[in-house]
């Protein structure tokens, strides 16, 4: 039943506790795991033991285990949301759990760790400051732990955490411990990532929130304690500054302003700032907000800044500093991970979004494939859901973009199927390409003859596309690659035929009567 | 520097996601229920929008069980601050005679709030929701997108949501389909109440520990508010208590309180051991009731 506290504190001390409440940090982290390794079982203990948990969802739990697992609480029903997983015993999608203890506020995006569900380790991954991979003492580290630290080093996470379960099961023996870590060390390599790593019984809560008895050859702190403790935020105050416009404030004649969220680095008024893609120059005036103008805005902060000089403006513009300029092309190489059934389709158009800024793109090669299991590069002509490969991509506007490893937000960009509007992918970037040695560089041309297509490629090693040529739009002639709108009804039209055009690896050059 | 607590980044996320929605939404439309998740949705639109007006209007669903202080309160802070208010009732329903003791909760609820929410965002022609609903709130909405979306019938696939990474958000629908947008999607209840305290945002006074007119049954406070089935003998006893959260009359149940000020409340919420949405009856009509609700178009 509900109560107030029995013991009331003196009012001031409760005023003191509340400012402290009020001035908490907030850690965004994630985890990846399979079922067995215990993952959901070390969410429900963390979210239990630190009280984030209430009596009556307890007791909603208790009642729903009975008939699944007699006997103890089960842990992982608090986590595993929709019913159909909790009829299939998987979680199948990224759920977001929250707890606070008086150090700190957490934000987990919790992920399942199967093979297939790459996507969502992505996404989870994606808002987080730190991952948990977990490691089951009994087996080592397996494929997927190896997936699980890859996906966070991709994604750019500043902490990796790796906990390695179920130690009552080991008899606590630190020469379990120690070989998974050596193992773990080995497989990073000379990657920048420096773990760190902790034995813990998720079950019977040994170094989760408290430090473990049964294992007293580990000093280091116990979970709880390194994640109430571990620097957050740093990185990205200290980058350049970057502000992608998200909307255009004008209320009335006197006030014109730039609506957005600090994506990296600081801003005062009186800073010089380039406006891009136009190029032009102009300092910061004001930074305004509800609350009343600020001398500074960092990362992160959600404000409005009004230039000095009348400068054109519109959403999807970059305001930057003017140290270090970002790039911009149309021409960007990424690493996308396709998160969806429907695979990649190469010269297929996609709409991008990246920071605020979206156009069309059109996917043109995919260079290779990485096998998340070893690393290792392969070549492929498709993408598949889940799959994570580097690719070539062209945007009918440039995009004003750092490189993912420099800038999460401005590195970062998600591709639209413009037919179903299902989020496709997730793309990283990593520079810009020379346009020059890309697929589009291959042509093919077409033309009517006896009622029929005939497709006659050029160039074939570097594969598909349509043909580049003085003059384009010829009814009968070759395309100029220019000319967006033919190429997309030639392809249409390919597609809606059924016809695939010869891929790179096969295609040879010669006419191809469809 | 101004310290950057968990509040301010929660604050700056939520304006982020405003205005995201004002940008690239056709049409949004605010839902407003008063209560003081709704409170916090506007203080947080007000600071999105600033210097500028909140550019969409409000949609508040109208049941006809509401608290008469909900509905003063409404009429009052929307004045105040100029906004565009829109209520829809299903009058069709009410007049069939709609009520959660006739009609059982969940076909009330389906009639007074699903259909009439569907209807209202139809009649709008609105393309994109605004609702204060939370992921800590109850299991299934811990899935929940921030941008959700939702069919040309409104209703949710829960398996088919679209993954969203980093703060890009996919808001593109066609025409007839729909966006849930939840800004307050990282909130905790906790959170809520700080953020009221440190901001002195208006909430209806129902929040607010006095004695008021209730029966007593078993562990429930029921208010009488609305005519409610009474069991022989049942008598209103005058009970020191408070609303945790507000819904419709007869369906949500007052706590045992003294807390008749914010730090009280902050401090009763520590040590708290139950849930806010435990006192919604509707909840808990069978396992997975909240999923079930959401697929079917409520919020």
């Amino acid at each position: 039943m509900a109560s107030t506290t029995s013991t009331l504190p003196e009012s001031d001390l409760f005023e003191s506790f509340l400012q402290a409440e009020k001035a908490k940090d907030l850690l965004r982290l994630s985890t990846a795991g399979s079922v067995d390794d215990g993952k959901s079982t070390l969410i429900g203990r963390l979210l239990y033991d630190s009280r984030g948990i209430y009596e009556d969802q307890l007791e909603a739990v208790t009642k729903a285990s009975v008939g699944r697992n007699a006997g103890a609480i089960d842990f992982s029903l608090l986590t595993d949301g929709l019913r159909a997983e909790r009829e299939q015993g998987i979680t199948i999608d990224v759920a977001y759990r929250y707890f606070a203890t008086p150090k700190r506020k957490f934000i987990i995006a919790d992920t399942p760790g199967h093979e297939q569900y790459t996507r969502n380790m992505v996404t989870g991954a994606s808002t987080a400051e730190l991952a948990i991979v977990l490691v089951d003492a009994r087996n080592g580290m397996l494929p997927q732990s190896r997936r699980h630290a890859y996906i966070a080093s991709l994604l750019g996470l500043p902490n990796l955490v790796v906990a390695v379960n179920k130690m009552d099961l080991v008899g606590y023996d630190q020469s379990v411990f120690d070989s998974i870590v050596r193992d773990f060390r080995q497989f990073l390599g000379e990657s920048r990532i420096e773990p760190y790593f902790v034995p813990i019984s998720a079950l019977a809560g040994d170094n989760v929130v408290s430090s473990s008895s049964n294992m007293p050859w580990f000093d280091g702190p116990n979970l709880l304690e390194y994640l109430e403790n571990v620097p957050v935020g740093g990185r990205t105050r200290h980058a350049p500054f970057r502000f992608p416009v998200q909307r255009v404030v004008r209320p009335n004649q006197d006030f014109r302003g730039y609506a957005g969220t600090v994506a990296s680095g600081e801003i005062q008024p009186g800073d010089p700032v380039i406006v891009l893609p136009s190029g032009r120059r102009t300092t910061v005036q004001s930074i305004t907000t509800f609350d009343g103008d600020l001398p500074r805005a960092a990362a992160s902060e959600a404000v409005t800044l009004s230039l000095a000089d009348e400068v054109d403006i519109i959403r999807g513009d970059v305001i930057i500093g003017v140290d270090e300029l970002p790039q911009q092309s149309h021409a960007i190489e990424a690493t996308l991970v396709w998160l969806n059934a429907a695979p990649a389709q190469l010269g297929a158009r996609y709409r991008i979004k990246s920071g605020t800024r979206q156009s069309t793109c059109t996917l043109n090669s995919i260079e290779y494939r990485i096998n998340i299991n070893t690393l290792a590069h392969e070549s492929t002509r498709a993408l598949e859901m889940n799959e994570i490969a580097v690719v070539h991509i062209e945007t009918a506007r440039p995009l004003v973009f750092d490189p993912y490893d420099t800038n999460r937000t401005t590195g970062s960009f998600i591709l639209i199927d413009p037919a179903t509007n299902a989020t496709v992918a997730a793309g990283l970037i990593r520079g810009s390409y020379d346009e020059g040695r890309s697929g589009h560089s291959a042509q093919f041309e077409w033309r009517i003859e006896d009622g029929s297509l005939v497709v006659s490629l050029r160039n074939s090693n570097a594969g598909f596309s349509v043909a580049s040529s003085e003059d384009s739009g010829a009814e009968n002639g070759p395309l100029a690659i220019e000319d967006i709108e033919a190429v997309d009804a030639l392809q249409h039209l390919l597609r809606r035929l059924r016809i695939s055009l010869p891929d790179r690896a096969d295609s040879e050059e010669g006419d191809y009567t469809i | 520097m101004r310290p950057w607590s968990h509040l301010r980044s929660l604050e700056a996320e939520s304006i982020h996601i405003f205005r995201e929605v004002a940008a690239e939404c056709q049409r949004p439309v605010l839902l407003y229920s008063i209560g003081k998740d709704s409170s916090v949705l506007l203080r947080l639109a007000q600071k999105a929008f600033y210097p500028g007006p909140i550019p969409f209007p409000l949609l508040h669903i109208d049941t006809g069980y509401k608290f008469k202080e909900m509905i003063d309160f409404r009429d009052r802070y929307t004045a105040e601050l100029g906004l565009k208010l829109i209520v829809h009732k299903n009058q069709a329903a009410l007049d069939d005679g709609a009520n959660p003791f006739a009609w059982g909760t969940q076909r009330c609820c389906g009639a007074l709030k699903t259909t009439s929410l569907l209807d209202g965002l139809r009649e709008g022609g609105f393309d994109a929701a605004i609702g204060g609903a939370r992921r800590d709130e109850e299991r299934s909405r811990a899935k929940e997108r921030v941008f959700s979306f939702r069919d040309k019938r409104g209703q949710w696939d829960p398996r088919n949501q679209r993954p969203e990474l980093w703060n890009v958000f996919n808001t593109q629908v066609h025409p007839g389909e729909s966006l849930r947008v939840f800004p307050l999607s990282n909130w905790t209840e906790m959170d809520v109440w700080q953020y009221i305290h440190a901001e002195n945002i208006p909430i209806v006074p129902l929040y607010f520990a006095k004695p008021r007119p209730m029966l007593v049954r078993g562990d429930s406070l029921l208010p009488i508010e609305q005519p409610i089935p009474r069991l022989p003998g049942e008598e209103p006893k005058m009970v020191m208590c408070r609303m945790r959260s507000l819904g419709c009359s007869p369906c949500t149940g007052a706590i045992y309180s003294e807390a008749d000020t914010l730090p009280k409340i902050i401090e009763e919420l520590v040590g708290m051991r139950r849930s806010e949405r435990q006192n919604r009856v509707i909840d808990h009509d069978q396992d997975g009731s909240m999923e079930i609700k959401k697929q079917e178009g409520y919020f």
